[in-house]
């Protein structure tokens, strides 16, 4: 093991704990090819089924693509967002507390930092893997209408920021298993009310503004709006929004792991 | 505790039940899974009660204000919400009878699971799938419960209807849970389990007509969505709950979901018997 080079950032050591999670997976990278297996059921089910009882959506040219095109680009955000969290909680939380992976790791040249940003980067190659085989998907179904859709990766690239480094943050509070319950009882409605199936303008205003306050609602405006041709404001807000939160949650996952893990 | 858990009551019933003179063994097994579930039913009720719950407000109530404008001659004048509570309703049926009946199964037959402990009982391999099975319905009868609670209170059926939907109910679950309690004591490796709910389950879910009309699917697919056990839960489940099901139907779809619950039923004894009395 080299010694880290100096100044920041200094990539080998978060590299070396991606190179770990790359070996890890040598033999399993079917499950994670396996994840894009739902949303693309979801896209099928949810686009072509009750996209022939939704007609138009309100907001969206027909041009711009039925129902389907609608609600694609928010599984792919969701898609890019479970890909970059499920690593950075559930995989996390094992490492953390039942393998006591990071206690190992700790003992080498590589310090609580290198495992945080190894970590986040880890999580940000597998969303991303994710979203482009996902996108691969909808150019191949035709629902690929703007060459503004090519902007679908670095947002997608953002949102597995964004949410790596939100998981990492919430799982340094997770006390057991069962606290994933809870995670689930906040995860699970974002999903359904962040404006995946509908538009917002279905809400009154107070909704609206909750609504809005939510982080997959950013992920969602920020993947869809390019996707149906539109770049305006909407995808700055959404774009710093996501910068904001992945910073602000990586800044407070790195304080709270050390206190976790160097006693 | 301020509220006694469900179970707590069943269980000690059960427990007297199984020492009195009567002596139903199985009640011994049911009895051990209820006292399990004192402790962790809080977090079922996220999975099967708050679950199709949120996807009835978010796609029943929201989606449905675009549904209900479009007029699709699909839902033939149904409300959207009124037509996908009844489905959503089956479909929690199934997807109860997979969290309760592939990995506790799975994880009951290791080798220091509940099953090889109760099997060195006086419990025969039969007792033990009975007393499961017993367990696994109370669950999938509770959430149904709740679920058709809140059917009643926002108006969707009538306490007639929602008394007769029970029933249905569990009948879709066990036409599912026996036949995976077959297959899951043989199981040895426990991703087959993710493996079932990712691409059996999921795929049901989203196909068998809980979301939108069979019939609006190409025909090949409609062909094969009908010869799935959900398809027929739905359908069932759906009739009743809005009172369009002619008798014949009816019964034919609750047949064929009988004759799953109870070929599922036969091979698991015979799979239950291989695996723990050998």
């Amino acid at each position: 093991m080299p010694a880290c080079p100096r100044g920041w950032p200094a990539l080998s050591g978060p590299v070396a704990l991606v190179e770990r999670s790359l070996v890890v997976y040598r033999h399993s990278w079917h499950l994670l090819l396996a994840e894009i297996f739902e949303p693309v059921l979801y896209l099928l089910s949810l686009g072509v089924g009750i996209g022939a009882l939704v007609g138009e959506v309100p907001g969206l040219r027909p041009d711009q693509g039925g129902y389907a095109a609608f609600v694609a680009p928010a599984l792919l955000a969701t898609a890019a967002m479970n890909g970059a969290m499920d690593e950075t909680t559930f995989n996390l939380y094992a490492k953390l507390r039942t393998l006591r992976t990071y206690d190992a790791i700790l003992s080498t040249p590589l310090s609580v930092r290198d495992i945080a940003f190894g970590e986040v980067l880890w999580a940000l190659l597998r969303g991303t893997a994710v979203t482009v085989v996902f996108a691969a998907a909808l150019a191949a179904f035709g629902m690929v209408t703007s060459p503004w859709a090519l902007l679908v990766l670095p947002g997608a690239l953002l949102v597995g920021f964004a949410f790596a480094s939100l998981g990492l943050a919430v799982v340094t509070f997770v006390r057991s298993w069962h606290d994933f319950q809870l995670v689930q009882l906040f995860m699970l409605p974002m999903f359904l009310f962040a404006t995946t199936f509908y538009p917002l303008g279905v809400y009154p205003r107070p909704v609206q503004i909750v609504v809005e306050c939510l982080p997959l609602y950013h992920a969602i405006q920020l993947i869809r709006l390019p996707a149906t041709g539109v770049v305006d404001g909407g995808v700055a807000v959404a774009a710093g929004y996501l910068l904001i939160l992945g910073t602000l949650t990586l800044a407070l996952a790195l304080r709270r792991l050390r206190t976790a893990l160097v006693r | 505790m301020a509220v006694a858990p469900p179970g707590r009551r069943l269980a000690r019933g059960a427990a007297a039940l199984s020492d009195s003179a009567v002596r139903v063994p199985a009640l011994g097994a049911f009895g051990y899974w209820m006292r399990r579930y004192r402790r962790t039913w809080r977090g079922s009720v996220v999975i099967s009660v708050v679950n199709p719950l949120l996807f009835l407000a978010a796609l029943g109530v929201g989606l449905g204000r675009l549904v209900d404008a479009h007029q699709s001659a699909h839902l033939s004048g149904v409300a959207y919400a009124d037509f996908l509570a009844p489905g959503l309703l089956a479909a929690s049926a199934m997807q109860n009878a997979f969290v309760e009946a592939t990995y506790p199964v799975h994880e009951a037959t290791r080798p220091r699971g509940a099953y090889p402990a109760a099997a060195a009982t006086p419990l025969s391999p039969g007792d033990i799938l009975t007393g499961h099975l017993m367990f696994i319905a109370f669950r999938i009868a509770v959430s149904a419960l709740a679920f058709v609670l809140v059917l009643l209170a926002f108006g969707v059926t009538g306490p007639a209807t929602g008394a007769l939907l029970l029933p249905c109910v569990l009948l879709v679950g066990m036409a599912f849970a026996a036949p995976l309690c077959a297959w899951a004591v043989g199981v040895e490796r426990p991703s087959r389990l993710n493996g079932a709910y990712r691409f059996v389950a999921m795929p049901l879910y989203l196909f068998s007509g809980t979301f939108f009309a069979v019939g609006q699917l190409p025909g090949w697919l409609q062909w094969a969505v009908t010869l799935t056990p959900l398809y027929h839960g739905t359908e069932l489940v759906r009739g009743v709950a809005l009172g369009t099901a002619p008798a014949g139907p009816a019964a034919a779809h609750a047949g064929y979901l009988a004759a799953l619950a109870l070929a599922g039923t036969v091979l698991a004894h015979r799979g239950y018997a291989r695996r723990l009395h050998r």
